[in-house]
């Protein structure tokens, strides 16, 4: 009788959150599919339901303690829209610095803490380890540089919001306190040593790009469309424009998208085997709309970043494919280019002499019944869109969070990984923790958990055609 | 002397203490000299070992995983540590206590969703009736509060640990700190 066997890498570790992996084989042992399943499921577009409006932001940041300030963001942009209000300039601009130093602790977490252990150590490292502490130990330049840019990044959110994690600062209407001018010295005497680390890392990751070549023509290298908000010039930015997609070939296929409409181009499907939703571009329909969000995307939309050195490295960036970049192991380097240009860009508007103004937030009722806020997220663009009844209780809420967003991405791109390097027959370390890598390349944030304790990492299950589970060995 | 052995795990919660944890920056490099984290999410070790001196238990108990989860992880610990809200009193999860699992369900997976909607329901965990804090499913032996507590709490706590000492954390953290 044929025999397929199935492997699982249960938990996927080094991301945000836990997730499990399985590899489907064929009789031969090659792998024929592959699925990246997210096991947990909080629910927090029903449990708001009843909620003021007004808790939103400190209640949705909840969702993720890596990119809080994301989701603050967001939700105050909705509220923004449901009190139908035009916030102060100078609360629009500290918002924005916000989710600059967001993005900076959020990309430096992925990419020192997470997935440096894989490009410093290699893919076959030991993995006990390959971790942060074994980077610590083998370049601790390297290891430090990543601890002192996350620190960079959640210091400028402490000294804005008063705490590092789920701050309370972002309010409808605009912020709750304005900049001191200690505060925005503090900030500035960082930024010289943020820029070196960046200059330097990214100049280290470059250098190290040869020993990945195999790596990168299998890490979801594969055309796809690519989405991110574009300022009216077509430039970079996180907190506000409009919604550009591109195909593999660079050439733009939608642009001047409104993020407010998202549900007319935006689809999401259901798998019966994963929490997250897979998002789709509706005119393409489903699978054909696969499109991929984040800082690959973004960099693959925005014409410019807009700061100089960022776009010295975007220009070097763009060398690497004549087209759209596809490998997604090119998002550490798009995540370090963002970085530089999210530390030069906050430098401008903290020297910008309105910043210290003390008038933050417009203050109103409710104005509107149904209000969407989006963002662009570290991970990639973040949509909340609520309904609230007339005492301003929220009635109905959807979100779109950039990981559902490169969800048939990263499914594809595992089942691509595992086709190049898992041969049923033996099993490697090397081999399935390149699963787990292109998978960290993504940097999702799931905000999940699963994993049966005292269980070995890998069970390799023989299944009959007919599903029934032969014979199971661990190793 | 021998390094103790220290775990995290997260469970219904945001991953923002673990957040924390991290931002004990340079401190971590101290911590190190001391500790071996031996199971987390931060590491690739992907079995629980059967001896860990304390443990780190951010999130609610809210899924069928989550319970069975702990439960083995209670067995495997010497300290165990409910890090957070969440662990502490189940916090936001518990917000989705008044609504049947199923509506909650249905708005993810069928009001919102435009392609295929139904519930998920193949080899990923399924919701408990009720997110529940740690304590009411093992014994908890040390609780700190804060959404989510500071690194500087999370640091006294371990370091006292580890010096044999019980940490007195009453004046030093509370609830939504």
């Amino acid at each position: 009788m044929a025999e397929r066997k199935t492997i699982m890498i249960d938990p996927v570790t080094r991301i945000e959150g836990h997730s499990k992996i399985t590899l489907h084989l064929d009789e031969q042992g090659r792998v024929e599919d592959a699925r990246f399943h997210v096991t947990q499921f909080r629910g927090f577009e029903k449990f708001c339901e009843g909620r003021p409006f007004s808790e939103m932001p400190s209640l949705m940041a909840r969702i993720c303690g890596i990119c809080p300030v994301s989701h603050l963001i967001a939700s105050a942009k909705a509220c923004d829209a449901l009190l139908a209000v035009k916030i102060p300039p100078t609360a629009e601009k500290l918002r924005r610095i916000f989710g600059l130093a967001q993005v900076v602790q959020s990309h430096a977490l992925s990419l020192f803490h997470l997935s440096s252990p894989d490009l410093l150590l290699g893919m076959d490292a030991d993995p006990a380890k390959s971790n942060l502490f074994g980077v610590l130990e083998k370049d601790p330049q390297l290891g430090r540089d990543g601890i002192a840019l996350r620190k960079f990044g959640q210091q400028i959110i402490e000294r804005l919001g008063g705490k590092r994690i789920h701050p309370a600062w972002v309010v409808p209407g605009g912020v709750s306190d304005p900049l001191s001018h200690d505060d925005r010295d503090a900030i500035l005497k960082g930024v010289p040593e943020a820029l070196a680390i960046a200059m330097r890392t990214i100049g280290w990751l470059k250098g190290t790009m040869e020993r990945f070549r195999d790596e990168i023509a299998s890490f979801g290298n594969f055309p796809s469309l690519f989405m991110g908000t574009v300022k009216q010039d077509g430039g970079l930015t996180f907190y506000d424009g409009t919604l550009r997609m591109v195909d593999a070939s660079g050439e733009v296929v939608a642009s001047a998208l409104d993020p407010a409409r998202y549900f007319d181009f935006l689809g999401e499907k259901v798998e019966p085997w994963s929490y997250l939703k897979s998002a789709y571009y509706k005119p393409k329909g489903f699978p054909e709309g696969i499109y991929r969000v984040g800082p690959l995307a973004r960099l693959n939309v925005a014409d410019r970043c807009g700061t100089p050195r960022a776009d010295q490295e975007l220009a070097e960036f763009h060398e690497l494919q004549r087209t759209a970049v596809l490998s997604s192991f090119h998002y550490h380097q798009a995540r370090l280019i963002e970085i530089l240009y999210c530390v030069e860009r906050l430098e401008q508007l903290l020297n910008d002499p309105e910043i210290l103004d003390k008038h933050v937030r417009a203050l109103a009722r409710p104005n509107a019944p149904e209000g969407v806020g989006a963002a662009e997220a570290p991970r990639g663009t973040l949509f909340h869109h609520y309904k609230i009844d007339e005492q301003g209780l929220i009635r109905w809420c959807n979100l779109i969070i950039a990981t559902g967003q490169n969800n048939l991405a990263m499914n594809r791109s595992v089942l691509q990984v595992a086709q190049r390097y898992v041969q049923g027959e033996r099993l490697t370390h090397g081999m399935l923790n390149r699963v787990e890598a292109v998978i960290r390349a993504y940097d999702p944030c799931l905000s999940c958990s699963t994993h049966a304790v005292g269980e070995m990492a890998l069970e390799i299950q023989l299944v009959s055609p007919d599903g029934g589970v032969l014979d199971a060995v661990r190793r | 002397m021998k390094k103790m052995k220290l775990a995290t795990v997260w469970l219904d919660g945001c991953s923002g203490c673990h957040m924390s944890f991290l931002d004990m920056d340079e401190r971590l490099i101290e911590l190190a000299g001391k500790v071996d984290l031996v199971y987390s999410p931060l590491v690739d070790n992907k079995e629980f070992p059967p001896d860990v001196d304390i443990t780190l238990v951010e999130g609610a108990v809210s899924s069928e995983e989550d319970l069975h989860k702990i439960q083995a992880i209670r067995q495997r610990t010497k300290t165990l540590i409910s890090l957070g809200d969440c662990a502490v009193t189940a916090n936001v999860p518990a917000m989705r206590n008044p609504f049947t699992v199923q509506s909650v369900y249905d708005r993810a997976y069928r009001e919102t969703a435009t392609l295929d909607p139904g519930t998920p329901d193949t080899a990923i965990p399924k919701l408990l009736p009720y997110a529940r804090p740690v304590h009411e499913v093992i014994s908890v032996d040390v609780y700190i509060p804060g959404c989510p507590p500071s690194a500087d709490v999370i640091y006294y706590a371990l370091t006292e640990l580890l010096e044999g000492r019980q940490p007195e954390l009453s004046s030093k953290t509370r609830f939504g700190a």
